[in-house]
């Protein structure tokens, strides 16, 4: 029994990054711009709550700032492949690498390290002190609720029709008098904050800024939102069931069971079984990666 | 020269000049950041660079990958396939080459050795190629999220193997160092190089930049490569087999970013290393996509980024070389923007002068 609510917090812990994550690659893909962007989002998302948290001493000013960053290479991403119509995939790869090196230099600049920042104030306990404390976090809350509330706004709301009609038919969608950039810049700029969310609580769950701590995170929830066929509760569904692979791992570490190693490939095995179209075709929206409209 | 060549060549060029451009304006804004003088960092990176002969051995060893996994993407773009995935092949090269190179008997001669570890590479490159190709083709699942998720599987796969089953040294994550299957250092020959890590692999880096080009552009099945990646509809039409292509370019991709792996494993260090691809793979879609999927373009295009990351070393004492890294990323954002840019004002150009003539008369 306790191992079990063990293994369910620890999963749950895992799921909040991609949970935020995922949710901002469901919104872009559906709205037809391409989420590879995800892991600089975090990473952006990461740098700029240490720095808000810094500053203002305060978790709650790293959220705002977090949120703020991953917005702005949001932004960025928007403006390359909307505005000027930059191949989406070029622009992701280029977005990524340069969040990487911005974050290097200027946790140079700012805290004179190459590693890590100093210790700034985050949400709960640093983790060592029970995994109950997880809930005394509130980004856990809010990941928890992420997803259902994505799909209540993709399926329910009017903003949510507009991003699935740009993302299957932009050409209709523009006929209907419906501004197809527009509703994609606001998908994308969102899909930034949301991204970087899952960064914010990596850094304030652990207080501090490590060079390059999302480690590939974002590729995981990239991974999750194909694999749940871009709809937030199956993508929230996969993004638990890839952290709860890793839980798993960390609790039978040393037992010899499987190499972490081959825990870790789990998501994308899946991902690829799903894209080959095994258990079901993962069909992405129609108008994915195409620049006009 | 007229107009069409003329419009060729400013397509080809202008983005480029743009980006470097903005490259130079973000280097200099990152640099006074950090309060140093834009001009003094500059003139360090070039003179750490080209300016002695360790600085040209280490951007032309550095080159020498970059060419591999660059023509890698190139060769995946020209088929109208984007290669993520030349990373893990790299890697996957670099580990079957010197795996092989541990099983070959001592004492074995190089003349034999060299050839059959670079075939392993190429063929361990061309595996991880494969299946990307495949799934393409068979399943229709895009290569752009297959090459990405294999990219992790077979590094994790690697790591799983150098650490897992004593292949390594132990407290290293390499193998024992092997010395029959060693490619020459230009030291060797050019003793101005001594101490840089430049090793003959540049030749065969050379002749593959030859090889590429002719099967592209000279060779039957470098036509039908193209006319898929321009139109695959129309080359279905006109009897290409479509799918066969999607796998084989995929292949011919993996197989030359494998090839790549022996510049660090033979040429370098002589032994395979957890880890050694370092990016270079990824760095391949920007030396593709500024050498605008041309071989030769490709040549100077990984010139050019070996002589970034080398330059990051080089001014490390004034300015984090972590600015090399934004640079990169600039430069790759900046062309991919100005590409359909460039392309709509020079087209817009042409026609707007005309509507001029027509209002004259």
């Amino acid at each position: 029994m306790k191992v079990t609510l063990l293994l369910m917090l620890q999963t749950l812990r895992i799921a909040v990054p991609y949970l935020f994550a995922a949710s901002g690659g469901v919104l872009a893909e559906r709205a037809g711009i391409v989420s590879l962007t995800l892991e600089g989002f975090m990473l952006s998302g990461a740098f700029c709550a240490t720095l808000g948290s810094f500053y203002f001493n305060s978790p709650w000013a790293g959220l705002v700032i977090g949120m703020l960053g991953g917005a702005v290479f949001g932004a960025l991403h928007a403006v390359a492949t909307i505005r000027f119509k930059a191949d989406q995939i070029v622009s992701a790869v280029a977005i990524n690498l340069m969040v990487v090196g911005l974050t290097r230099f200027f946790l140079r600049l700012a805290f004179d390290s190459s590693s890590n920042s100093p210790r700034v104030a985050g949400f709960g306990s640093d983790g060592s002190a029970g995994l109950l404390s997880t809930f005394a976090n509130p980004l856990v809350w809010l990941g928890i609720i992420v997803m259902p509330v994505l799909a209540w706004v993709i399926s329910r709301t009017r903003f949510g029709l507009r991003v699935r009609a740009v993302g299957e038919k932009p050409e209709a969608a523009a006929t209907l008098g419906v501004s197809v950039d527009r509703i994609r810049y606001g998908a994308v700029i969102a899909s930034g904050a949301l991204a970087a969310l899952g960064g914010v609580y990596l850094a304030l769950d652990q207080h501090q800024f490590t060079d390059q701590m999302t480690a590939g995170r974002g590729f995981i929830a990239l991974a999750a939102v194909i694999f749940g066929r871009w709809t937030p509760v199956r993508a929230g569904i996969a993004c638990l069931l890839f952290a709860f692979a890793e839980a798993v791992q960390i609790q039978v570490q040393g037992a010899g069971v499987l190499p972490s190693q081959f825990v870790s490939m789990i998501p994308y095995v899946l991902t690829l079984v799903a894209l080959a179209g095994v258990v079901g075709r993962a069909v992405p929206p129609a108008a994915l990666g195409r620049a006009e409209g | 020269m007229n107009a069409s060549t003329k419009l060729a060549i400013e397509e080809g060029v202008l983005p480029t000049l743009t980006a470097l451009l903005v490259a130079l304006v973000a280097g200099d804004l990152l640099i006074l950041s950090y309060g140093q003088a834009p001009g003094e960092v500059w003139r360090l990176m070039l003179s750490g660079t080209w300016g002695n002969a360790y600085g040209i051995g280490q951007v032309l060893y550095k080159a020498t990958t970059l060419v591999f996994t660059g023509l890698s993407v190139a060769i995946g773009l020209r088929a109208g396939l984007f290669n993520i995935g030349a990373e893990s092949q790299l890697a996957a090269g670099g580990f079957c080459a010197g795996a092989l190179g541990l099983l070959l008997p001592a004492g074995v001669t190089p003349w034999l050795a060299i050839p059959v570890c670079l075939l392993a590479a190429m063929i361990g490159g061309a595996l991880v190629g494969f299946v990307p190709g495949v799934l393409r083709a068979r399943f229709g699942a895009h290569e752009v999220i297959a090459t990405i998720m294999l990219n992790f599987i077979v590094l994790a796969f690697l790591n799983w193997s150098i650490s897992a089953t004593g292949l390594a040294v132990p407290e290293t994550l390499h193998t024992p160092a092997v010395q029959s299957s060693a490619i020459p250092r230009l030291a060797a020959y050019l003793p101005i190089f001594h101490g840089s890590a430049a090793n003959a692999t540049i030749l065969i880096a050379l002749l593959t930049v030859v090889v590429v080009w002719w099967l592209l552009f000279r060779s039957r099945f470098g036509y039908e490569l193209r006319a898929v990646g321009l139109q695959p509809l129309a080359a279905e039409s006109g009897g290409i087999r479509v799918p066969r292509i999607w796998t084989t370019a995929m292949i011919l991709a993996g197989a030359v970013a494998g090839l790549g792996g022996a510049n660090f494993v033979l040429g370098y260090k002589n032994y395979f290393e957890d880890g050694f691809s370092g990016g270079a793979g990824f760095l391949g879609i920007a030396v593709a996509l500024v050498g605008r999927n041309n071989p030769f373009g490709v040549l100077l295009a990984a010139l050019f980024f070996a002589t970034l990351s080398q330059g990051g070393l080089a001014i490390h004492a004034l300015v984090p070389k972590q600015m090399v890294e934004v640079l990169e990323g600039i430069v790759i954002l900046a062309v991919a923007v100005s590409v359909p840019e460039v392309r709509r004002l020079l087209r817009a150009r042409p026609a707007k002068s005309a509507a001029a003539v027509a209002v004259k008369a």
